[in-house]
């Protein structure tokens, strides 16, 4: 180890000394031997950096106020997706309440796409790095969560540990244990429900198609009035999983793991329905937009008139906000539509994992449940078994009145499952390869 | 310590980009440790030849390298040409400078709510001329060849180029050159064309050779304006950097290599038009024709840059109104109710980012400028000649960002250093120091030696004078070089994104990531904010001077 610091240093020297001399050449050259041997990075990196003592407090999940006495002080990076404003500035509110309750500074990193934030963790397993990873909180499921959990990415079981889980009542609604068909094992805490609904100005259209094959007809008749964002942003992956679901013979396998033998013959139907459907969408089929946001826009544009959400009060939102027209009305597919539960969970080497579990208690609450649940703030669905609730709480969520272009409590009842966590990738990566490159 | 600036610019302005480069080079070859691959093996290129839609990636990219300098380079000539003395050309001398600091994001935003089918313009001619009632289904904005992200980055080069021509023209001493070619019996604008422009193009060889790189490696305006299936090449090695699937990193390391050649071959292109346009250009002289083609040459010139600035003007106006309007439906020209409402429901969302912006521009400005000064100071006294280092300069504008930060962050990664905000302010230092320098250097070597040598005389030693004499005489253009370097860093996207890991957010980051999360009066309301912040830094930058030296008239006329 001597030796090794000593050659480094000796090569650090003339490195610079030949930065002197502009021999640049030279330099790269020296450069490249001082990145090339792993161990010296490492001496490098004790000559370069002073790393951060790691944090190594132990955690006793089983008494919840010592974790809060731990987490007073820390911040907590929390990755969620930042691709729509509503839910932002709820976590917004979420940081000034925890702030001043519990002295935890959450910031929210915002993510174009939670893959991302599973790469950084991964790479950050690779470099070695298991004490002090950027991040602290994770808003995740299906095959983010399959992979981290697959690879032990996850620190847990913690989930059932914090005071508010009972509330969920998961007894009753197994999905708060079930991620995609993975059990959750304690590794993730349920945040948000989610419902793949279609949304339509009712001053252009009345009879919006009822499923997935008349939607076909439907484009077909009124052509460059639909369109969906294209995968793999997840609303668009969304529609290519109910889609499947529709057309397939062999729903079974859908939620078995995917195998290249049977991928072909059982997406065959989709395909053909895809290259279908295309000419009919805005544009031809030679743009999709990004995201939902992005689709509400084409929407509120009136260059469509019938869209989708993976939020069933998305069009009442919007409306409340100006961005749609007062005509727009949503509704579920006949058949029903895909419904799953999003979480909230900790990488392994999470330097705050006590903060963070504070935090995701705190989202888990009533109060942020019921305010998350306020079509004035982020609208969104509760995970909370509402007849579980203390009154107040239960009374805050029953009376909210999404208005007319809410989805009715009936409709949301047509629940499909997610289709299994590997199906997801394999049909991104499939689609990328037919239709982006036109 | 003046040695030691002199060499630590030289240092920041080559070890970072070429070593980024090198390890960027090193994955692109299948060796990456920490991944487990210690073999050297062209996996990563038969894998890149595979994607589909490469080679369009490839041609978009290729294509904006080559006409975007092309098409703003002619327009800037034909305008330089026709207009010079004119009313018109004291009246954009003005404006280029704020036009320059309009941020790229910000231009591009405006520009889509401008050209949209749903945009300014549609508007404008709906239903009236057009008989639209909805907008038209065109595929205008992410156009498949790139034809947006063409204007945009013209609209936005034509500035960058027409400023670095007013700076070398008083060089090459135009009028009196058109004088002679006028007594020959050249029409003026011909004139100009014949020896001015010959003289003028190797002096701002370098600028144009900047332009070709960015516009084919850009990230941020491709992203809102450019083709989405597929998208440029920079923004796919962007999404395959980001790929949770870490095996990707071969496949990103190999495209920003390609990007690399890509730039590189556009360069090789470029210098193949320039002896094209030599062999024609002496054709033209030779054939001492003297006015044929005048009036058309004048008319393109004097249309040009009114177009330009109406784009820009339209751009800005499409913001503002997206940032106020309520209701805004299709096809009203202007929107049916106002609102304060984006803004206010913004303000909180807005600080952080903004206190970021505002901490890394400065840090990062007035680093570069202390560096700066104490380099010059350096070459004063040493007399060091003045051209060796200049290409030294534009080594971060000639190799593309994504190339380079891309090698900057897997080095960081495997050393463990943690992305934070001085490692973000240490990647604008290395885009901004080099703008720093073009600009003030000029100034500072042409203050007239003797206010020095006076100071020397009366018994002041070096460092009095240097502070007493030089500082002020040199205030204006020093502001001006310090509100250049803050609009710079205000601008960046991509060093702000990679090396601070998203955990660090400016406005600008905010803003492009509002691309797709946001309604458009969101949009509007970042995109202000991000060009209203170097619009205020210039008019500082303007009136500070004026200020101090209200009662001195003398001191008003030293630039």
């Amino acid at each position: 180890m001597k030796d090794d610091a000593n050659a480094v240093r000796n090569a650090w020297v003339c490195w610079l000394v030949m930065v002197k001399l502009k021999l640049l050449s030279a330099t790269l050259a020296t450069g490249i031997f001082l990145i090339a041997d792993k161990r010296n990075v490492a001496s490098l990196l004790i000559l370069l950096l002073v790393t951060n003592a790691a944090n190594a407090k132990d955690l006793d999940i089983n008494d919840w106020s010592s974790i809060e006495d731990l987490a007073r002080g820390e911040t907590v990076y929390f990755n969620a997706w930042g691709g729509e404003t509503r839910i932002n500035r709820y976590l917004s509110w979420a940081a000034t309440t925890v702030k001043s309750r519990y002295d935890i500074n959450l910031q929210h990193v915002k993510i174009a796409d939670t893959a991302q934030a599973v790469s950084r963790v991964l790479a950050e397993k690779q470099a070695g790095n298991n004490t002090d990873g950027a991040i602290d909180l994770l808003w995740i499921n299906g095959e983010n969560f399959s992979a981290l959990k697959q690879n032990q990415l996850l620190y847990g079981p913690w989930a059932e540990y914090q005071p508010n889980f009972p509330l969920v009542n998961a007894d009753r609604f197994p999905e708060m244990r079930e991620d995609f068909s993975i059990a959750t094992d304690g590794l993730e805490s349920p945040w948000t429900r989610s419902q793949l609904v279609f949304y339509y100005d009712s001053s252009v259209i009345s009879g919006p198609p009822l499923s997935i094959s008349e939607l076909l007809s439907w484009a077909v008749e009124n052509p460059s009035e639909f369109i969906y964002p294209r995968p793999p942003s997840f609303l668009g992956t969304t529609f290519l999983k109910q889609a499947i679901l529709e057309l397939s013979d062999n729903v079974a396998a859908l939620y078995l793991p995917v195998s290249a033998s049977n991928f072909d013959e059982i997406t065959a139907p989709l395909w053909e329905y895809l290259d279908a459907l295309h000419p009919n969408l805005l544009r031809s089929g030679r743009y999709f937009p990004s995201t939902a946001a992005d689709l509400r826009r084409h929407m509120g544009d009136g260059e469509i008139s019938l869209a989708l959400a993976f939020n069933p009060n998305e069009a009442a939102l919007a409306i409340s906000s100006g961005e749609l027209p007062k005509s727009a009305r949503s509704y579920v597919l006949q058949g029903g539509t895909i419904s799953n539960v999003s979480f909230l969970a900790i990488p392994f080497n999470s330097p705050h994992k006590a903060a963070a579990m504070v935090v995701s208690n705190f989202l888990l609450s009533p109060e942020a449940q019921s305010r998350a649940s306020d079509p004035v703030h982020m609208g969104s669905t509760t995970v909370l078994s509402i007849e579980d609730l203390p009154d107040e709480a239960r009374k805050m969520i029953t009376a909210i009145d999404y208005g007319s272009a809410a989805v009715s409590i009936d409709d949301l009842n047509r629940k499909l499952r997610e289709p299994h966590p590997s199906w997801t990738l394999a049909l991104e990566q499939a689609w990328v390869q037919r239709y982006s490159a036109k | 310590m003046l040695r030691f600036a002199y060499y630590s610019v030289i240092f920041l302005l080559t070890v970072p980009l070429l070593f980024g480069t090198a390890i960027a080079a090193l994955p692109a070859f299948g060796y990456f440790p920490s991944l487990g691959s210690n073999e050297f093996s062209l996996f990563p290129w038969r894998d890149l030849i595979e994607v589909p839609g490469i080679t369009q990636s490839i041609m978009v990219s290729l294509l904006a390298a080559i006409v975007t300098p092309l098409v703003a380079l002619v327009l800037v000539f034909l305008f330089l040409a026709s207009a010079s003395g004119s009313k018109l050309d004291v009246w954009i001398r003005r404006l280029v400078s704020p036009l320059l600091s309009f941020p790229h994001a910000a231009a591009a935003f405006g520009l889509a709510f401008l050209i949209a089918p749903s945009g300014l313009l549609s508007r404008l001619i709906s239903p009236g001329l057009s008989g639209w009632e909805r907008p038209p289904d065109l595929l205008i904005v992410n156009d498949s060849w790139g034809l947006s992200l063409l204007l945009g980055l013209i609209v936005k080069e034509v500035p960058f180029l027409l400023l670095m021509s007013l700076a070398a023209l008083p060089q090459i001493n135009p009028a009196q050159r058109i004088k002679i070619a006028r007594s020959l019996g050249y029409a003026p604008v011909i004139a100009w064309l014949k020896v001015v422009a010959p003289c003028l193009y190797p002096l701002i060889r370098l600028p144009v050779l900047a332009v070709i790189v960015f516009a084919s490696a850009t990230v941020d305006v491709a992203l809102i304006l450019g083709p989405t299936l597929p998208p440029t090449l920079s923004v796919r090695i962007l999404s395959w950097f980001n790929d949770p699937d870490l095996s990707y990193r071969f496949l990103a390391a190999a495209a920003a290599l390609l990007q690399l050649l890509i730039s590189l071959a556009a360069v090789c292109a470029w210098l193949l038009l320039e002896k094209l346009a030599m062999l024609l250009w002496r054709f033209w002289l030779d054939s001492g024709n003297r006015a044929s083609a005048e009036s058309f040459f004048y008319s393109i010139g004097r249309c040009a840059m009114p177009s330009v600035l109406l784009v820009i003007a339209g751009s800005l106006v499409a913001l503002l109104l997206n940032a106020f309007a309520a209701s805004w439906r299709f096809p009203s020209l202007l929107p049916t109710s106002w609102t304060l409402r984006h803004w206010t429901s913004t303000w909180n969302e807005l600080l952080a980012p903004l206190a970021n912006t505002l901490v890394i521009s400065i840090s990062a400005t007035v680093t570069a400028l202390i560096l700066v000064v104490a380099t010059l100071e350096f070459e004063r006294r040493r007399r060091i000649k003045k051209t060796t280092a200049l290409w030294l300069l534009y080594l971060p504008l000639l190799i593309p960002q994504v190339v380079f930060l891309f090698g900057v962050v897997v080095l960081a990664e495997s050393v463990h250093w943690q992305a934070n905000r001085s490692l973000v302010i240490f990647g604008h230092l290395l885009f901004v120091l080099p703008y720093v320098f073009l600009s003030f250097s000029e100034p500072y070597r042409q203050l007239d030696p003797r206010w020095s040598q006076v100071a020397s005389a009366l018994g002041a030693s070096s460092f009095k004078s240097f502070w007493r004499i030089r500082i002020p005489l040199l205030l204006s253009p020093c502001l001006t070089a310090i509100a250049i370097g803050m609009a710079i860093s205000i601008s960046l996207f991509l060093p702000t994104q990679l090396l601070g890991a998203g955990r660090i957010t400016t406005i600008t980051t905010e803003a492009v990531a509002l691309t797709s999360a946001g309604s458009r009066n969101l949009i509007a309301v970042w995109a202000v904010v991000q060009l209203s912040l170097p619009m205020l830094g210039f008019m500082t930058a303007l009136f500070i001077p004026k200020l101090l030296w209200r009662d001195r008239a003398g001191m008003r006329e030293i630039r």
